[in-house]
């Protein structure tokens, strides 16, 4: 396959918040000290009375986030995924997510992707945290394209969101004219012999593994499911019910993510047999991001493996 | 502030303890003691302090208040009422089951309640945020929030603290009420907070200590801060926990606890007798 142009969705978010906050007056955004790393520093170039850092203190940033969203702001509040979902997870429970209020979560870095920093930093349960919230949409974008039209469908949605961006540069493989709607996946790529569910980085390794499995004599149908909550169930039910088997791959514990939310699906649904691609319940380690994801298996290479075994 | 006016925030913080007994002799739960300690200080910002309008709770331009302290609804609840949100006869129905009275604040339930709080040390929190839209929208509204002196052990607190000095919030008065008392004992022996009023001061706000029962040092403290330009203000408040009720009064006990049938006469007919007296009868 040719080069692909690479961009990381920490950049995306950066660079939406920027184009997006030129249109809005009522768009605000919030860090914690990290504004070089989550890229919000892009929009605080662009708009220094709008940006507020609040210091590494990622509980008081979230809990005023919601205090803006009450007084009629749409803060988008940021920092790590491991600090925003993890660290501050009672006060989004509580003052987000309780009183549904209008709070948008920025969070970069999330997955094992982080690299180098290690597994304090490598946020592998955001996911499973966020899902457990009532009234929270969780999204995680694929790519530049999808990243960017999800953070402006998440400001025009009323209520919280939770967005996942990544620190690595990943193919942008969707066209400028891909139409993002909160809660609906994209089938990229058709097939009938099993169903390859991804979200994140997760996909454009996704869209390879189809490219190998049909070289193989395998038909495999790629889904990209950006919304993790509320899920597509109409197109996992299809899906399973055409492919019979499939697989879910996701830069996130096997525990609480993607994968859980499909199998819950379809075990109550339409029973079906699932194989789940993830981090295995395990801590990340340090390492470069790209050597990371081929160990933990969080590849192409390992998606094929694991079809051809789910068709044998 | 008049004399008749001062007995008329007297008598509404007489009923306000009425309703915070009703409440959660109604419950048969809940936390009288740091709702009775705060009676006047709800009723001097629900009555004479903050700009609001019953008629129109979600009103864009009110003074924002937001109970930190979440614990003590049936005061915030009591106040409401006596204020005309909703009907002084629905308190009894505080905690119950399908009732809007939840047993800490709920925002999209209870009329005039600006946040949903219950989470020590959030609050506040919210209040900063609150503070910085009003000055991000150029308005001219204030916020308030109240604390209570076991829940600044909590550190969001003093992350809390430090923004709102940091954006120079004057926007934003807080109130500590300083009881002495937490569920576990006295906050000296659970995990001391004090110096309260320096450790304020260190953090940039413009304090005042004052006797929370004492409606003229509360008055004072407030103006003050509406005056003070650059800087948060806090208003630390020697409160007696229980206050009004005699045997509630200094006794960690009656923080989450509620009166039984014989407590509730006592505490009803000694409020009663407080009120009449009030009201020259």
């Amino acid at each position: 396959m040719a080069e692909m142009k690479k961009v990381a969705t920490r950049d995306s978010y950066g660079n939406a918040l920027a184009a997006l906050g030129a249109e809005h007056p009522d768009l605000v955004v919030l860090d914690a000290d990290l504004a070089g790393a989550t890229k919000t520093g892009v929009f605080k170039k662009a708009f220094p009375d709008r940006h507020f850092d609040f210091g590494i203190a990622e509980g008081n940033m979230m809990t005023a986030a919601a205090g803006m969203a009450a007084a009629g702001l749409v803060p988008f509040a940021s920092s790590f995924a491991m600090f925003a979902a993890g660290r501050a997870f009672e006060q989004i429970r509580n003052s987000v997510g309780y009183p549904n209020l209008n709070v948008k979560i920025g969070a970069t870095h999330g997955g094992i992707s982080v690299g180098e920093d290690g597994a304090s930093h490598q946020c592998c349960e955001d996911f499973a945290l966020m899902r457990s919230i009532p009234g929270m949409t969780v999204i995680c974008p694929a790519d530049d394209i999808e990243a960017k039209a999800a953070v402006k469908a998440a400001y025009e949605h009323q209520g919280p969101v939770y967005l996942r961006f990544g620190r690595l540069a990943v193919p942008v493989f969707h066209s400028e004219d891909y139409q993002f709607v909160i809660g609906k996946g994209e089938v990229v790529r058709d097939g009938k012999d099993v169903a390859i569910i991804a979200n994140g980085l997760m996909v454009y390794e996704a869209i390879q593994a189809g490219e190998l499995l049909a070289e193989a004599g395998i038909s495999a149908r790629i889904i990209n499911m950006p919304t993790i909550k509320p899920l597509d169930e109409e197109l996992v039910l299809a899906a399973a019910k055409d492919c019979g088997k499939v697989i879910t791959c996701e830069e996130h514990s096997i525990i609480g993510g993607l994968g859980e939310a499909v199998c819950s699906l379809l075990s109550e649904k339409l029973p079906t047999v699932v194989r789940r691609i993830g981090v295995n319940d395990e801590y990340g380690h340090s390492g470069p991001a790209a050597a990371l994801l081929k160990q933990f298996g969080l590849s192409a290479e390992h998606i094929v493996e694991v079809a051809k075994d789910l068709c044998k | 502030m008049t004399s008749s006016e001062k007995k008329q925030l007297q008598i509404n913080a007489c009923k306000v303890r009425m309703g915070v007994i009703e409440s959660t002799y109604g419950a048969k739960a809940g936390h009288p003691g740091g709702s009775l300690s705060a009676a006047e200080v709800f009723t001097y910002l629900y009555f004479k302090e903050m700009n609001i309008d019953p008629t129109n709770p979600k009103w864009d331009g009110r003074d924002r208040f937001v109970l930190s302290k979440g614990h003590t609804a049936p005061g915030l609840y009591s106040v409401l009422a006596l204020r005309g949100y909703f009907p002084v006869e629905d308190l009894p129905t505080l905690r119950h089951i399908d009732s809007y009275l939840q047993g800490h604040p709920n925002m999209n339930m209870v009329p005039g309640v600006d946040m949903s709080t219950g989470s020590l040390g959030q609050g506040i929190s919210a209040a900063v945020g609150m503070a910085i839209a009003a000055k991000y929208h150029g308005k001219e509204n204030r916020v308030y929030s109240l604390l209570g002196d076991g829940e600044i052990q909590e550190g969001q607190v003093w992350e809390a603290c430090m923004a709102a000095a940091h954006y120079k919030l004057d926007n934003l008065c807080i109130v500590v009420d300083n009881n002495g008392l937490q569920i576990d004992g006295n906050v000296a022996d659970v995990m001391s907070p004090y110096p309260i009023v320096d450790k304020l001061l260190a953090f940039g706000f413009n304090v005042h200590a004052v006797d929370g029962h004492d409606f003229e040092a509360l008055e004072k403290a407030f103006d003050n801060a509406k005056k003070t330009k650059g800087q948060p203000t806090a208003i630390v408040m020697s409160t007696v926990k229980g206050k009004g009720v005699s045997f509630m009064e200094n006794d960690a006990g009656w923080h989450g606890k509620a009166p039984n049938d014989e407590q509730y006469a006592q505490a009803m007919s000694e409020l009663k007798a407080q009120l009449a007296e009030l009201e020259g009868k």
